[in-house]
């Protein structure tokens, strides 16, 4: 709604959920688009990119905010960041090694402290009121902006499906093609007539698995963004708080809640994974 | 879009739940960071008096080691010192004892000369007599040879 004059409701919430997207117009030739029918227009090759302002930048800020922990770092009693640095690490090493045991892998705990920072800020920037941001650079001539890289599927299900590629390149190195193949067809029925059903059952399970990992992530703050929104456009002004704080503090519980399940997800599915058929 | 109410709305709910942060949210977040400092201050501060209590412990078992080295020296010279002195002792009472041993076998011995040198004394006479009257086949008056008898004894 680049032009001025009256907005309605569902415009209002319309807009807050449009990402802004760069690719390829109609007529060919490249640009923002200036509203949702020519973001569809574009397809497959256009990029959000609100979305990945707002992502690279927060993991910029964990990368930052770690290694300027790391590298003040003394072996005696920590400052603050440090203390926060040192507290975070410790809690991720705690949860891998009690989902992962303590199974030989460098990346699996640098990997899940990446996830639950990163996804903690993406999702912090949920408590940003809606319009502040928004508007601001609507004032400067964007059209769109989101703030929530995790409300994008985009992010979510870019995240999932690098898990769900580790997860094979793991199940290969770890079992084997023949080992992987094998685990494939005899669960979860270890009988030879079974092995066409196992196959297409463990198929499923297996896609089933970044869909459900990105999707949850991504429909939890989905859904608080769009009450967040709901309720900038619905009440008077002067009553928005009586339910976007209570909202807003029932998400100093979610954003937390929902960076650790997308890490112990992670975990979880790397740990099957490395999982051989001694285990079973 | 338009710049509205709104805005001040959640402008309102914004300034309330930062409100809400620092007055319940905050305090225990830090109020975790500064037990976690304190325990690693603890744990720092016991170390470092444990390991002074090592040092000192080791100092003090050099310095005990070297006293009782120290006395079981002194000790030996002094049981060695009391060695040489019984032996000097014993040495000493072995010669006096020694000495007055043969002291009193050369009492003895000058005794028994002295005994066989008057009974030879006592004898000579008569046997000097004896064999003058052999020789003279007469008495010889032994009142009258008495004087010359006892002038050869004691020439004995």
């Amino acid at each position: 709604m680049a032009s001025g004059g009256e907005q309605t409701t569902s415009e209002y919430i319309r807009h807050h959920l449009q990402n802004l997207v760069y690719g390829q117009h109609s007529d060919g030739s490249w640009g923002f688009a200036g509203s949702a029918e020519e973001a569809e227009q574009m397809g497959f090759w256009a990029i959000h990119v609100d979305t990945m302002f707002w992502s690279i930048s927060l993991g910029m800020v964990f990368l930052w905010t770690f290694i300027a922990g790391a590298k003040r770092a003394t072996s005696g009693v920590p400052g603050g960041l440090q203390n926060f640095c040192e507290m975070a690490v410790e809690f991720v090493d705690d949860t891998v090694r009690g989902v992962f045991g303590n199974r030989q892998n460098d990346l699996i705990a640098p990997l899940s402290l990446t996830i639950v920072i990163w996804v903690f800020l993406m999702n912090l920037m949920d408590l940003v009121p809606v319009d502040f941001v928004p508007q601001a650079f609507h004032a400067m001539g964007v059209p769109y902006w989101k703030i929530v890289p995790t409300t994008d599927p985009n992010v979510t299900l870019g995240m999932s499906v690098s898990v769900f590629f580790l997860v094979l390149f793991y199940n290969f190195r770890i079992k084997g093609p023949i080992g992987f193949g094998k685990r494939m067809v005899t669960h979860p029925i270890p009988h030879w007539s079974m092995y066409p059903f196992n196959f297409v059952l463990e198929t499923v399970d297996m896609l089933a698995k970044p869909l459900s990992h990105g999707l949850r992530l991504f429909g939890n703050l989905y859904a608080a963004e769009v009450i967040f929104i709901l309720i900038a456009a619905m009440l008077p002004f002067y009553l928005q708080w009586t339910l976007s704080l209570p909202w807003a503090i029932f998400h100093i519980l979610v954003i937390p809640l929902q960076s650790f399940i997308f890490m112990v997800l992670t975990i979880v599915y790397l740990a099957q994974a490395h999982e051989t058929d001694e285990h079973h | 879009m338009n710049i509205n109410l709104t805005m001040i709305g959640q402008a309102i709910s914004f300034a309330l739940f930062v409100w809400f942060c620092m007055k319940f949210v905050w305090p225990p977040l830090t109020q975790v960071m500064r037990d976690r400092q304190k325990q690693i201050a603890n744990g720092l501060e016991k170390a470092a008096l444990a390991e002074k209590q090592l040092e000192a412990a080791n100092s003090s078992a050099a310095t005990e080691l070297e006293e009782a080295k120290q006395q079981a020296a002194e000790l030996i010279t002094q049981a060695r010192n009391r060695a040489n002195q019984i032996v000097e002792e014993a040495k000493q009472q072995a010669s006096d004892e020694a000495d007055r041993i043969k002291a009193g076998a050369q009492a003895e011995i000058d005794q028994e000369i002295n005994r066989a040198r008057e009974q030879l004394r006592a004898r000579v006479g008569e046997l000097a007599i004896e064999g003058a009257e052999k020789i003279l086949e007469t008495s010889v008056d032994r009142g009258a040879h008495q004087q010359m008898l006892d002038k050869l004894a004691a020439q004995l």
